[in-house]
């Protein structure tokens, strides 16, 4: 089934019976060249690319719920490539480059919406920091705009500029950041995969690893031994608990973070804003809600709820930024559970077990990285070697001393 | 979230600051490379029964061990660390 306008027009006209499911609901085979575990974004991302970019035929993807169930179906949406270290930009920019084209590629309305993202600074030494991640951006080929004060009342002459502690002296803005829909993005990934003989099995939770000879076998799942050779594990807010199966220990703590949403109002937020003096973002969905949220809770949780001192904190953050917020009734809230790793910064490598590969450590940030952590992934189960962009998210980096200390707060999981 | 403080009762966990697995309590000789490898970034990360210290910055500055449940946020019990410490470590 390929989507155009003229299908849309035509199914319209006679009356939608012709739509069919977007994936095969298959029962598991014996045996595979590569298993994936973990149905979110980053594991349909990479089963998608294993399959339409590196050939691979037979793949597998596993997930204990349906899709869409974990973290990408509990987060706020945003797409950006605004990122400072040499390690880091270069594979965020990437991403945004595929985000660009995913859905033509894919053949499926995401709802990529390059609407922009503002950073906004409140002193003369985060301005001077912004400058400088301005530059490395536009060094790694992304885009990015220094505003002065004027510049941001002009876009949004709503926020509160004269907050006596934190007055509003710019921001940093990256015009090809946005937002896109992240049930779509899975949608589009799951659909993808499948159209490429992917078997994507859900409501299969992995029990146990086989590991013979320091080398993996296969998986034992609620749905039957599967046989593997090679897997790849992509189960980001449980990592711990997967990898804890095949006997690693990970610098990794689950986390719950927060996400917000108001009522449907008439569109006011045509972007995404981000307070940078705490640690508050904004966006408007297509149906009106504000979508906001803040830090995470800061003690290990698997809850998939936070509590409610974050909410008050989360709110006194938008209050500060635009006082009107606090007209808009909130409608719901939710908790994804967070890898958060000890530098802030994420994992695609391979392991000491050999066939057995890990994508985590994501903490706040793997919506962004859905396509490029997808294709990197990809890259390094297929090829062997990490994809160009990816080499430094090494597991043993902590060992080594090379840390990417991307916001500078050090290797405290509460810090970040 | 309340915090059965063994002193001072149940006292609002906004008053404490978090800082990780009760594990942390034994810290093991700077010279062994590996071992203190482990003890900085390694973590069980376990769903369920947590040990945890928490540090009690906003009362009368003393470290607990609390155990929680990471799944559903219950606090099972609450002990001074320095208590844990005297009995031979987390």
């Amino acid at each position: 089934m390929h989507f155009s306008g003229f299908r849309v027009i035509k199914e319209a006209l006679t009356g939608h019976k012709g739509w069919k499911p977007l994936w095969r609901d298959p029962e598991p085979q014996p045996e595979y060249d590569i298993v994936i575990v973990g149905g979110g974004g980053h594991g349909l991302a990479t089963a998608y690319y294993l399959a339409n970019t590196f050939g691979e035929a037979r793949v597998a993807v596993l997930e204990k719920g349906w899709l869409g169930s974990g973290n990408i179906g509990r987060n706020t949406t945003i797409i950006r490539s605004n990122y400072l270290l040499p390690g880091n930009e270069p594979f965020y920019e990437f991403s945004m480059k595929l985000w660009e084209g995913l859905e033509q590629e894919f053949n499926f309305n995401a709802m990529v919406s390059q609407r922009g993202i503002l950073n906004l600074c409140h002193s003369d030494g985060q301005r001077d920091a912004f400058r400088r991640r301005g530059n490395a951006m536009l060094l790694a080929g992304a885009d990015a705009e220094l505003l002065d004060r004027d510049g941001v009342r002009a876009m949004y002459p709503f926020l509160n500029f004269d907050n006596a502690r934190f007055p509003i002296k710019g921001g940093l803005l990256q015009r090809r950041a946005g937002t896109a829909r992240h049930d779509g993005v899975a949608w589009g990934y799951a659909r993808g995969a499948d159209r490429k003989g992917v078997d994507i099995i859900q409501n299969c939770e992995v029990t146990g690893f086989r590991i013979e000879g320091g080398a993996v076998r296969g998986l034992e799942t609620t749905r039957g031994a599967i046989r593997a050779r090679k897997v790849g594990v992509a189960v980001a807010g449980s990592s711990g608990l997967v990898m804890a199966k095949a006997g690693m220990r990970l610098p990794i703590e689950s986390h719950v973070l927060q996400a917000f949403v108001s009522e449907g109002l008439k569109p006011c937020i045509d972007g995404v804003i981000t307070f940078g003096a705490g640690h508050f973002y904004v966006s408007q969905s297509d149906k009106g809600g504000l979508v906001f949220g803040g830090d995470i809770d800061g003690y290990n949780s698997y809850a998939q709820r936070g509590n409610l001192p974050v909410v008050e904190d989360v709110i006194e953050g938008g209050m500060a930024l635009m006082p009107r917020i606090g007209r808009a009734r909130l409608l719901r809230s939710w908790g994804g559970i967070m890898d958060m790793s000890m530098d802030g910064s994420p994992i695609i490598d391979a392991t000491h077990i050999d066939g057995l590969y890990l994508n985590a450590g994501w903490c706040y940030g793997g919506f962004k990285a859905t396509p490029a952590s997808g294709y990197a992934f990809a890259h390094l189960l297929a090829t062997g070697r990490p994809h160009p962009t990816a080499t430094a998210f090494r597991l043993d980096r902590f060992a080594r001393g090379h840390v990417i200390d991307e916001k500078g707060v050090g290797a405290q999981p509460n810090l970040h | 979230m309340l915090i059965p403080h063994p002193l001072l009762g149940l006292r609002d966990a906004q008053e404490f600051t978090y800082l990780g697995d009760a594990a942390l309590l034994d810290r093991p000789d700077g010279g062994d490379e590996a071992a203190f490898f482990d003890y900085t970034y390694l973590r069980d990360n376990p769903a369920g029964q947590h040990r945890e210290l928490w540090f009690h910055e906003q009362g009368d500055r003393s470290w607990l061990v609390v155990t929680r449940d990471t799944r559903t946020h219950e606090i099972v019990s609450a002990e001074l660390a320095s208590d844990v410490k005297r009995r031979g470590g987390a």
